[in-house]
């Protein structure tokens, strides 16, 4: 008895847009293009919010170092803090209170005041004793900080549910177990033999270069501890100063303290940089990113760690992400490569894209993300 | 016969002495003081001790400064300060 081969019958679908990947980027560029009257396909291999979102901490901070950065953050920061409440996404506005160690980190922080304050954003210089008014737990005789008080987090899996619900009452269509096999002319290949037809967008962070090699990433595996519950301990986000350095950087490894409390009374303890093919929790990374954790706030060391885990980070050779038109393919668009920006990136992202989408002029200068520089 | 006599331990859960036999465990203080509904779950909703081994969690409370701690697998000691959150 021979193999019974099963020709399955070809679906074949049109669209104005086919997001590839519901990570956070993908859910919120999906949401823009359904608000602006688009027909809407959706295509993810796995969990809705899985990936880099699932692992991530929902931290909505403008990171100012590096303007086109910035300018990408403020501007999708107003977007979120215009959500309103946000409840079903945990969405707190804790603000965030950067912390200097020492003299030489609070150089950093008149410059970093500037910049905000230029912005627009709401920001105040905190001496060190100040720090410890604003948190108890921070170790004594750190030199001083900075209190961004309108910052927010977010809980990322369940802002990308909201989103694609809202996708999905306008009637958007979601392929959940799908993968895209290849991109083809007018539209994509689905594994089981689907074609659909329409413009295309790869928000598919690490896995883009599967379909564009040229835009390629690589992998910044970080760890994040949670704790038990104790509620009222850390009011804001803190971040240490040299948290941006470390994000920038491209150090073999770097670890960098940042804690922020979850509205269960948890505290997410980060961060760490390593370029990393895998996923597996690096004992002496994590060890190191505690310790630091710890010098900042001795407090940590008494606390419980529920969970450990890692998440990856797409980063692109000049650390800025891709946001639009993919060259040498017509109808095809990416939104990919936030490193560890991406929640944060994610509502200005999708605005650029669909106004780039739609031929209208963005609110921002979207040259700086222009995927065509890898073409070059 | 006679029973062979046991012997007390008096601790505190919140702030008022509780005697029990030697021996026992935290949760029972707990519940002797009528503070069964030792802690609160995320919601807001009434918890308390549930397997009496030290897997489920529920029966944490403050002991002597110390948070989570799991009390029905912790023996009592005189001069306890035990603090739910019911």
């Amino acid at each position: 008895m021979g193999i019974q081969r099963v020709v399955g019958v070809s679906n074949s679908a049109g669209f104005d847009l086919i997001v590839v990947g519901a990570g956070i980027i993908g859910a919120a560029c999906a949401e823009q293009a359904v608000v602006d009257g688009l027909s809407v396909a959706i295509v993810e291999h796995s969990a809705l919010g899985g990936g880099s979102t699932a692992a991530s901490m929902g931290h909505l901070v403008a990171m100012d170092d590096e303007p086109s950065e910035f300018a990408l953050c403020r501007y999708s920061l107003e977007l979120w803090n215009s959500h309103g409440s946000l409840e079903v996404a945990e969405y707190r506005r804790c603000g965030t209170l950067w912390v200097a160690a020492g003299e030489q980190d609070a150089e950093a922080i008149p410059p970093k005041l500037a910049r905000l304050e230029a912005a627009g954003v709401r920001a105040q210089t905190v001496t060190g004793p100040q720090l410890r008014e604003l948190e108890p737990e921070l170790a004594p005789g750190m030199a001083g900080g900075l209190l961004v008080p309108d910052e927010s987090i977010v809980y990322p899996p369940r802002a990308v549910q909201w989103m694609l619900d809202r996708c999905l009452r306008s009637r958007a269509v979601l392929y959940q177990g799908r993968s895209v096999v290849r991109l083809r002319p007018g539209g994509v290949l689905l594994d089981d033999g689907s074609r659909l037809d329409g413009q295309v967008l790869l928000a598919t962070g690490l896995a883009t270069a599967a379909l564009v090699p040229a835009l390629a990433m690589a992998a910044r595996k970080g760890h994040l501890v949670v704790t038990d519950r104790h509620p009222g301990r850390v009011r804001h986000q803190v971040l240490e100063v040299g948290y941006a350095d470390s994000a920038q950087g491209e150090e073999p490894v770097s670890v960098a303290f940042n804690v922020q409390p979850r509205p269960t009374g948890q505290l997410l303890i980060g961060s760490s940089r390593e370029d990393s093919a895998g996923d597996d929790v690096n004992l002496p990374v994590l060890r190191r990113m505690v310790e630091r954790a710890c010098g900042f706030m001795p407090g940590l060391r008494a606390l419980q760690a529920i969970r450990v885990w890692t998440g990856l980070r797409p980063r692109t050779p000049d650390g800025r992400p891709y946001i639009g038109a993919v060259p040498e393919q017509p109808g095809v668009w990416v939104a990919a490569g936030h490193e560890g920006l991406g929640v944060s990136m994610a509502l200005g992202t999708a605005r650029l894209l669909c106004d780039l989408l739609g031929g209208r002029s963005p609110a921002i200068d979207p040259a700086p993300y222009d995927p065509a520089r890898r073409f070059a | 016969m006679s029973a062979a006599s046991t012997r007390e331990v008096t601790l505190r859960v919140n702030g008022a002495p509780v005697r029990v036999a030697e021996g026992s465990m935290v949760v029972a203080a707990i519940h002797a003081a009528g503070a069964a509904a030792s802690r609160r779950s995320v919601r807001g909703e009434p918890r308390g001790a549930l397997c009496g081994m030290g897997v489920c969690f529920e029966c944490r409370a403050t002991v002597d400064g110390r948070e989570q701690v799991r009390t029905c697998v912790l023996p009592v000691v005189a001069g306890m300060e035990v603090r739910t959150h019911g």
